[in-house]
């Protein structure tokens, strides 16, 4: 992708002569292209310069001493790619690890995500009194600044003092032990429950926006027919919001697999290898051995599999809808 | 739609778990925010024995909350201003012109902002660090530097929305006024703008909430200097006590800016993120 945004400078002046001769080119045309020169300009700096900066570190035995003066690290080749992906080595057996749980993560989070903000659609559509309130209300997790929502989850997961545990053994009387939420394997039960409060009410939103576009005669006439609710949601609701679902499922996980403020702000420095999600691990991988040659190298590779699971994703859908 | 009573009865027991689902935490923050210390201290209780407000008074002082809120304005301002303003000619551009390069750079543009923020955070981290050590501008710890790292996800993400709400708003509208003597950019300054003010509110919001929440970048480039509230609120927790009742009542207090203008305007942000998606 880094290549991607460059053609629009080139492009952008052909050699005259060569296309006076086929038609004189229309007045106004740099307008465009004027219009797009800050954009361009900024996404130089902010994406692409930082890209290649990213991909050439990766190569670099970037450690400690060079940080203040990359000039003098040494090149090392694919050796950091190597490291990481040495699943018998330490730092790459824990990738894998957190490769592992990034994925049942991304999978659960995203699913019951869907799942949950589509069940709401369905219950807020049509009209009913209190039905403005319960729209609103649901979307108050999304508003929230998101640290300010986790850190409210952080509270309530303490051992002794939380609400969770008040909950499952004062009230419910659970017997046994109050259990750790953020130490121990109990820590991926948080991060999921937790990254699907604040997710779903994206998918509740854009799944509503979906259903409002369609007209309510064809739950009409499929009523006429004798279809069921259930037939109804399955033979109209789904088809018809499929162009959502396509752009909502992949945002939602990209959003997910990248999530990096849940665990942070969940376990801060504690970092269980249960809730060790692939940001979070490049995140202290890097800052906290100060190797960002290594970081870098892990970076680029987990761009390498969004890219193409993202492209594998589209790929399989643009071929479905055409052959529909 | 005709409503059977199945229906109502899956309406019923929908709302009511989400409600619970979505509600318990936001009622913790807000009675733990009334509970002295000692309560939170101890066993939670769900409601509290004794309400005080000390927490919303006393959370000023454990830490600088309040220069923490003005770099969050500044830095989340800054940073939503420079991607609107930027992002408005090119979204124009991308808009109502078909121009060579012009599907690589919306494609491009889409892309970036599904990238992972580590990727961008290691090297700008690194070009900061050395830029400081060559130039001796400092960028690291500044609040230019932390706007320069938002734009990374604002201004995109901005371009692509108002990309799409500019193509809900009809050609006619400038092809008039262009007959009418004005040029295009009279015609963005006049007519188009005008007509897409929603959109821009919509941008802008969105951008704002999302530069007010942001923690991966602020937990690197921030210093005492700089701190924004997504690192700040997080120090209550580092001193010998942990104030969760005075963090609960600055998470709140934090919140209800953002809160309140993302609610009132969901109507208008719903409509740009399908224009852009659908599109």
């Amino acid at each position: 992708m880094a290549a991607a945004t460059a053609p629009p400078s080139t492009t952008e002046a052909p050699p005259k002569s060569e296309l006076k001769q086929r038609r004189p080119r229309p007045s106004g045309w740099w307008l465009p292209y004027a219009l797009l020169a800050p954009a361009i300009v900024f996404e130089v700096v902010i994406h692409i310069i930082p890209m290649v900066t990213g991909i050439w570190m990766s190569f670099l035995k970037l450690t400690k001493a060079f940080i203040s003066n990359w000039g003098n690290a040494p090149v090392i080749g694919t050796k950091n790619y190597e490291v990481a992906l040495d699943f018998n080595g330490a730092v790459g057996s824990a990738l894998l690890q957190s490769f592992l749980v990034t994925c049942a993560f991304t999978l659960l989070v995203v699913g019951i995500s869907w799942a949950l903000g589509m069940a709401a659609a369905v219950a807020l559509q049509g009209k009913f009194r209190g039905q403005g309130f319960f729209r609103t209300l649901f979307l108050v997790p999304y508003a929230l600044p998101m640290y300010a929502g986790i850190i409210a989850w952080k509270f309530m997961l303490q051992k002794d003092t939380g609400a969770v545990n008040h909950f499952l053994y004062d009230n419910l009387h659970l017997g046994g032990d109050k259990p750790f939420w953020l130490i121990g394997d109990n820590s991926f039960v948080s991060i999921v429950v937790v990254a699907i409060w604040r997710l779903w009410p994206f998918a509740f939103l854009m799944l509503m926006a979906g259903l409002q576009s369609i007209p309510t005669d064809v739950y009409e006439a499929s009523a006429v027919d004798g279809a069921k609710p259930f037939r109804q949601w399955r033979s109209i609701t789904l088809p018809m919001v499929r162009p959502v679902n396509m752009v909502l499922l992949l945002v939602m996980f990209l959003w997910t697999f990248n999530d990096f403020n849940t665990p942070f702000v969940l376990f801060g420095n504690a970092q269980p290898p249960a809730g060790d999600l692939i940001s979070f691990h490049i995140y202290n991988a890097s800052f906290l051995t100060w190797n960002f040659g290594s970081g870098a190298a892990m970076s680029v590779m987990l761009l390498l599999f969004l890219l193409l699971v993202s492209g594998i994703y589209l790929l399989v859908l643009n071929r479905r809808s055409q052959r529909a | 739609m005709r409503e059977t009573s199945g229906i109502k009865v899956f309406r019923v027991i929908v709302i009511a778990l989400l409600t619970i689902f979505t509600v318990v935490p936001v009622y913790v923050m807000i009675t733990s925010a009334l509970k002295p210390l000692s309560d939170v201290q101890g066993a939670f209780t769900w409601w509290p024995t004794s309400v005080t407000i000390a927490p919303f008074i006393d959370m000023w002082q454990t830490v600088p909350l309040a220069s923490y809120f003005g770099n969050s304005v500044i830095v989340a301002g800054a940073a939503t201003i420079l991607s609107l303003i930027i992002a408005v000619f090119a979204a124009y551009a991308i808009s109502r012109y078909r121009f060579l390069g012009r599907n690589i750079f919306s494609t491009a543009v889409l892309s970036t902002q599904m990238f992972p923020g580590v990727l961008f955070l290691l090297p700008l981290f690194l070009i900061f660090v050395n830029i400081n050590s060559s130039v001796g501008i400092q960028l690291v710890g500044t609040r230019a530097g932390l706007v320069i790292t938002y734009l990374t996800f604002s201004l995109p993400f901005s371009i692509w929305m108002l990309a799409g709400y500019l193509d809900g708003i009809p050609r006619d509208l400038d092809e008039a006024a262009k007959v009418d003597g004005c040029g295009p950019m009279g015609a963005l300054w006049r007519v188009v703008l005008p007509a897409a003010r929603p959109g821009l509110v919509a941008v802008a919001i969105y951008s704002f909430m999302t530069s007010w929440g942001e923690v991966l970048f602020a937990s690197v480039m921030t210093t005492d200097a700089n701190r924004t509230l997504a690192v700040g609120l997080q120090l209550y927790s580092t001193q010998t006590n942990v104030y969760w009742n005075q963090i609960m009542a600055a998470s709140l207090v934090v919140s209800v800016p953002v809160v309140v203008g993302f609610l009132l305007l969901q109507r208008n942000f719903v409509a740009g993120l399908t224009a852009g998606a659908v599109k």
